[in-house]
């Protein structure tokens, strides 16, 4: 079996703020279909490292590599290009106020894709079609309920072919009934071989679904590895007390 | 019965003068609007332009922006009006005095639109210009497509006020002769000696396009209303 290239190289990013450091040395790889899982306890540093990821935070140092090119943080039109390939999911949503569901996923299409209104509306109904909001496209964000405003924020994001998705605590903002809706658009993303990388605290689903976790506190990466590694009970790793502290809540 | 009788054809003299200069008064309206318009235009291009520097300048750019805000929010109108009269004589402009008063008005209005703007633009829910970016698109279409349309529809409210503000601010344009509301009701009350009368019918007709105008900027914000977005109060604003 031959290795995977890697599709995107994350290496020794870092993060100082006034005096204080919020990252360091943080590294990952990222080979096509992956799900890599961010784990941690509040204030571990792993929003921002997904920020830092996709430029949303300038990174101090470190270096990102997508598909072989080194990305040039200073480089404007490179950056728009490179996220519209690596996309983002808030952990509170983020849409468009002012638009309805169906113009919040077709902005974007027009605006950087160029694509006409027509073009982009067709395209805008199959992927809110996709996250089973056929329904719902012309409703304002103020009248769906979370989890629908999440998966128009996923429609907003695979509508623009991105070729990996970063996914910022996605359930974290949801009430407990409307987590599984969102969860369900992953794992068929995950199923369907999309790569990604999530910061969440779903443990038993990234049991389930992950293929590498990636333990941080205090703004440093302490272990990763496989889940069947990390959580076996005969280690005694940080991850496996963290996931611990969590199931016996 | 005799004063009844003079007080009904004092009353009844004051009525033909009144009518007889009516249709000066409201001729003067259209140089009101025009001036009220002009400078809310001016107000409106360069106030969104200032408070969006305000907001994502650098701080150089933020300091000037607060400079001239000050400026112009600290110097009565009618300084700044003989000001606007000095600039134009002394750079050899044309001493049109309608130019003049929608051009200091429009600066002044500048002033107070750019704090309407900015106060809409910073009371945007968090993080809209961040998913602007994550879809890749550049800031200026951000800026386009998604902040200005929301800063503008949760400005009308606070514009329908300066609205109100100008047209009462622009009465006193007239001390640089402008042929407005004010000045033809000036005139005819020095012809006529019947201040009392004809500066109530001025009042009346100001009062009348305050209310004309603000109530078609309610429909404007019902036009434009978003649903759980912006108030749908505005026709129950009065």
């Amino acid at each position: 079996m031959t290795a995977k290239q890697p599709v995107l190289e994350v290496h020794n990013i870092g993060l100082t703020v006034g005096s204080k450091t919020i990252l360091e040395d943080c590294s990952l790889t990222l080979c096509p279909g992956e799900l890599k899982v961010l784990i941690g306890p509040s204030g571990a540093g792993k929003s921002t490292f997904l920020q830092c990821i996709n430029f949303l935070q300038m990174p101090d140092t470190g270096h990102i590599i997508l598909e072989g090119k080194t990305i040039d943080q200073k480089n404007k039109a490179a950056l728009c290009t490179y996220r519209t390939k690596v996309g983002m999911i808030f952990q509170d949503f983020k849409l468009f106020d002012h638009l309805n569901a169906l113009d919040n996923v077709a902005i974007a299409l027009r605006k950087v894709r160029g694509m006409t209104k027509n073009a982009a509306k067709e395209r805008a109904l199959q992927e809110l079609a996709r996250v089973n909001l056929s329904e719902q496209t012309t409703l304002y964000p103020a009248q769906l309920s979370g989890g629908q405003k999440q998966r128009v924020a996923f429609a907003r994001a695979l509508a623009m072919d991105p070729i990996i998705l970063l996914l910022d605590e996605p359930t974290s903002a949801l009430d407990p009934e409307l987590v599984g809706e969102v969860l369900t658009v992953i794992r068929d993303l995950a199923s369907h071989g999309m790569t990604m990388i999530m910061a969440t605290h779903q443990m038993d689903f990234i049991r389930s679904i992950s293929t590498e976790i990636i333990f941080m506190e205090k703004g440093r990466i302490v272990e990763q590895g496989a889940p069947e590694s990390l959580l076996n009970d005969a280690v005694q790793s940080r991850t496996k007390q963290f996931y611990q502290s969590l199931s016996s809540l | 019965m005799e004063t009844f009788t003079s007080l009904f054809a004092g009353a009844l003299k004051t009525m033909h003068v009144v009518l007889d200069a009516l249709p000066s008064i409201v001729s003067g309206s259209v140089v009101t609007l025009g001036i009220v318009f002009g400078a809310l235009t001016i107000g409106l291009v360069i106030g969104l332009f200032f408070a969006l520097l305000h907001v994502y300048g650098a701080p150089w750019q933020r300091l000037l922006v607060s400079l001239y805000v000050w400026f112009f929010r600290g110097f009565p109108i009618l300084v700044l009006l003989f000001l606007g009269y000095g600039c134009f004589a002394a750079m050899g402009l044309p001493m049109h005095p309608f130019l003049i008063a929608t051009i200091v008005l429009g600066l002044t209005s500048c002033a107070y639109q750019s704090q309407i703007f900015r106060g809409a633009i910073l009371s945007l829910r968090g993080g809209q210009m961040q998913a602007a970016r994550a879809l890749g698109m550049r800031d200026s279409q951000a800026i386009f497509s998604i902040i200005i349309p929301q800063a503008l529809r949760l400005s009308i409210p606070g514009w329908t006020n300066e609205y109100s503000i100008l047209l009462k601010d622009s009465a006193i344009c007239f001390v640089l002769g402008t042929q407005d509301i004010m000045a033809k009701t000036a005139f005819a009350a020095a012809r006529t000696h019947e201040h009392l009368a004809l500066y109530a019918a001025a009042g009346v007709l100001y009062f009348f396009l305050t209310l004309v105008i603000v109530k078609l900027l309610n429909r404007v914000e019902q036009a434009f209303h978003i649903p759980g977005y912006t108030s749908s109060s505005g026709e129950q604003n009065l």
